[in-house]
């Protein structure tokens, strides 16, 4: 396995060559996406925090500790599984699936609060604030706050903590304390304000570990950063796998994380289609959906410019997914720019073809998928039949099932 | 021509006072509260008004201001709802100020060059984007100086001398400083170090330096205007609105009698103490 460090390099290597793809700029543009769209008591922090960042990403002490980290906490490198069977029944392209579902805790979401965590440790923050959807995220954070001895205060909205109530539990018995948030629509987007006023509170002594690549600068960069040794491990495994890069590499998005995660070391293989699958909910038609790319439009919203849910005068619009870790109204604003420049295609799905995915999988490969990434596996079913059998479709297999029994068993009309 | 931003000001000083400005959310608790609301705080003494633009998402307001915005919205009050007041407001009076305070999204869905067209035509002075700091502005200030409105930026006790420095390159008007870390309505401010940082932001920037967050009474009112040009109070005046939400006829009176209070504890300590 290259290490991080090895990993690092190449990243460098590739944002040093000429035509290469150079996002963001130094003032945390992507394009005319991203920026620092906060209030003045936090420009300070995120420049500290910026300086840290970049310091640590070149200090071979660090990236050891991180490497050391994702191998024997983590568990990486996560396998990549050849879905024989699941391939066979659909009929076309052959899907590997990456399994970050095998992480600890159970989704990509820890790659990043591994990372950051260690960042706060070295910035000497004793205290971590996190937001969580689908409550993966407060759960990473939860587990390195309690293997690091740091508190940990996480906001969920009250809708998810409703939804979510295993999650909540594990929170909780990793010694967090999960605030329950009231305000405006009750999910993630509300959790991220009462996260951003919590920091602007305790700006001294917290860190805020953001669970996605959205926020302002340096955020969506970081967490890409600290999630791109998803698509460096998946690029490697797939050219000693089948001696050649991958057709198509696809995720769900959310806040975009592990599908920037994955794409971004395959941005500068322009022959690799990169597909990102939003939620669209009851139907894009109905407006009950979570598809900023693929049916809303530019606007600003936490700390950064990028494709918005709103309303004619602006205001948020409350979304609608299956999936708590998709219901969210913006998106990272990387996703934003590759989508206008072409480089990356956004499609939607709804919550009955995630769901049908979603017990397609369990059935044909005994992998149950967290409801986020059936979103893509709905779509990689579509796609697949359309494909040759020689060709290939890596799907980010984001998380495990296991947080979402409630849910599913619930549309089936059984209470556990 | 002088704004009145800048007229206000020069007046003041040269009376040797200091400035009040209420803060209230437009549309709170309905649309119909806020003009005879802004009426009676400019009878009571306000000196500028800040009026609160409704966003479904406002990161750097505390609960008291989230549930004024949240009954504005549900009341349907939108940008353009808040131009028509001011407009309505500017009917009855043109000297008093009035500045614009909330977030960028309405303002970018509306197009920043049309909402710098009308709200001047509806005679606001300026506005304060709590979500655009110096670094994101360039565009959104360069459509709002030809109107003649000043774009007021933030300071906070986070603010390191580079950038005190790089937001007296571009501010006009005032600028406003956060006196506490935290959201509207938070924390107590210690008055030491308030003025130990405005004389940082003095000696860098040469407009006149409002101060808000945790001024919630006449002592707390009548400390920070010895070291002040103006004083800012926002939630301690939303929360009498709350108050009053059920018998909105009694609101501006309520509002009236509390800036009243705040007027006389500032103008004792103008007369009394060092002054702005
Ligand atoms: C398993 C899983 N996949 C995907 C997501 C969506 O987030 P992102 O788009 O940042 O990857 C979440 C969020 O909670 C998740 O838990």
């Amino acid at each position: 396995m290259a290490t991080v460090a090895d990993d690092i390099q190449h990243r460098s290597a590739a944002e040093g060559a000429p035509s290469g793809y150079q996002y963001p700029d130094t003032s945390g543009h992507f394009g005319r996406y991203g920026g620092r769209f906060v209030p003045e008591t936090l420009m300070h922090p995120l420049a500290e925090l910026t300086d840290a960042y970049e310091r640590y990403l070149k200090d071979p002490a660090f990236l050891a500790e991180l490497d050391n980290d994702l191998r024997d906490y983590v568990g990486r490198p996560s396998p990549l599984y050849h879905a024989e069977r699941w391939s066979r029944e659909l009929g076309g392209a052959q899907i590997f699936l990456k399994r970050e579902d095998l992480n600890h805790t159970g989704a990509h979401k820890v790659n990043n609060t591994v990372g950051q965590a260690l960042l706060a440790k070295r910035m000497g923050k004793t205290r971590i604030i996190a937001e969580t959807g689908a409550g993966q995220h407060g759960v990473a954070s939860a587990t390195v706050a309690a293997r690091m001895g740091l508190e940990c205060v996480v906001y969920m909205g009250e809708v998810d903590v409703a939804r979510q109530q295993a999650n909540v539990y594990r929170m909780r018995l990793l010694g967090a304390e999960v605030v329950s948030v009231k305000s405006g629509s009750r999910t993630l987007k509300d959790a991220l304000n009462e996260a951003m006023r919590d920091w602007v509170t305790n700006v001294d002594n917290t860190f805020y570990i953001i669970g996605t690549v959205a926020g302002p600068h340096p955020y969506p960069a970081m967490v890409r950063d600290f999630q791109a040794v998803i698509g460096r491990e998946a690029r490697a495994q797939m050219l000693e796998r089948a001696g050649r890069l991958p057709d198509v590499v696809m995720a769900c998005v959310g806040g975009g994380s592990n599908a920037i995660g994955l794409f971004y070391p395959f941005i500068e293989d322009a022959d690799v289609r990169m597909i990102g699958v939003e939620a669209g909910g009851e139907g894009i038609l109905t407006g009950h959906h979570a598809a900023p790319l693929c049916a809303g439009k530019p606007g600003v919203l936490h700390g950064n410019r990028t494709y918005l849910m709103e309303d004619e005068n602006g205001q948020i619009a409350e979304t609608h997914s299956i999936s708590a870790g998709l219901d969210y109204p913006g998106v990272g604003p990387e996703h934003a720019w590759l989508k206008d420049t072409g480089r990356a295609e956004y499609v939607a799905v709804n919550d009955d073809e995630a769901l049908a995915a979603f017990h397609g999988l369990t059935r044909t490969e005994g992998i149950i998928p967290a409801l986020e990434t059936s979103h893509a596996l709905a779509y990689a079913a579509k796609l697949a039949p359309t494909m040759r059998r020689d060709q290939t479709i890596v799907i980010n297999l984001s998380g495990r099932g296991d947080k979402d029994m409630d849910t599913v068993a619930r549309l089936d009309g059984i209470e556990l | 021509m002088q704004s009145r931003i800048t007229a206000m000001f020069g007046r003041l000083r040269s009376e040797g006072r200091t400035a009040l400005i209420p803060f209230v959310t437009a549309g709170d608790p309905s649309p119909d509260v806020t003009l005879p609301l802004m009426h009676r705080m400019v009878a009571a003494g306000a000196d500028l008004i800040e009026l609160g633009v409704p966003f479904s998402d406002p990161i750097a307001d505390g609960p008291v201001i989230q549930r004024a915005t949240e009954r504005a919205l549900h009341a349907g009050v939108r940008l353009r709802d808040v131009l028509d007041m001011v407009r309505a407001f500017r009917a009855e009076d043109s000297t008093t100020p009035v500045v614009l305070m909330g977030y960028l999204n309405p303002i970018e869905i509306m197009g920043a060059e049309t909402f710098a067209a009308e709200a001047a035509a509806a005679g606001v002075d300026g506005a304060l984007v709590v979500d655009v700091p110096p670094e994101e502005a360039a565009e959104l200030a360069g459509l709002l100086r030809p109107q003649g409105l000043d774009l007021v930026y933030l300071l906070a006790p986070t603010s390191d001398a580079g950038r005190i420095a790089r937001i007296g390159g571009v501010a006009s008007g005032f600028v406003y400083y956060v006196a506490v870390k935290g959201v509207t309505g938070a924390g107590n401010l210690d008055i030491d170090a308030v003025a130990a940082k405005l004389a940082e932001i003095r000696a860098r920037i040469p407009l006149p330096v409002g101060v808000g967050f945790g001024i919630k009474d006449g002592p707390s009112a009548a400390r920070v205007a010895r070291v002040a040009d103006a004083v800012i109070v926002g939630s301690a005046i939303v929360q009498r609105v709350e108050d009053l939400m059920d018998q909105p006829a009694r609101i501006p009176e309520a509002v009236a009698d509390f800036l009243g209070e705040l007027r006389a504890a500032i103008d004792g300590a103008d007369t009394g103490g060092s002054g702005a």
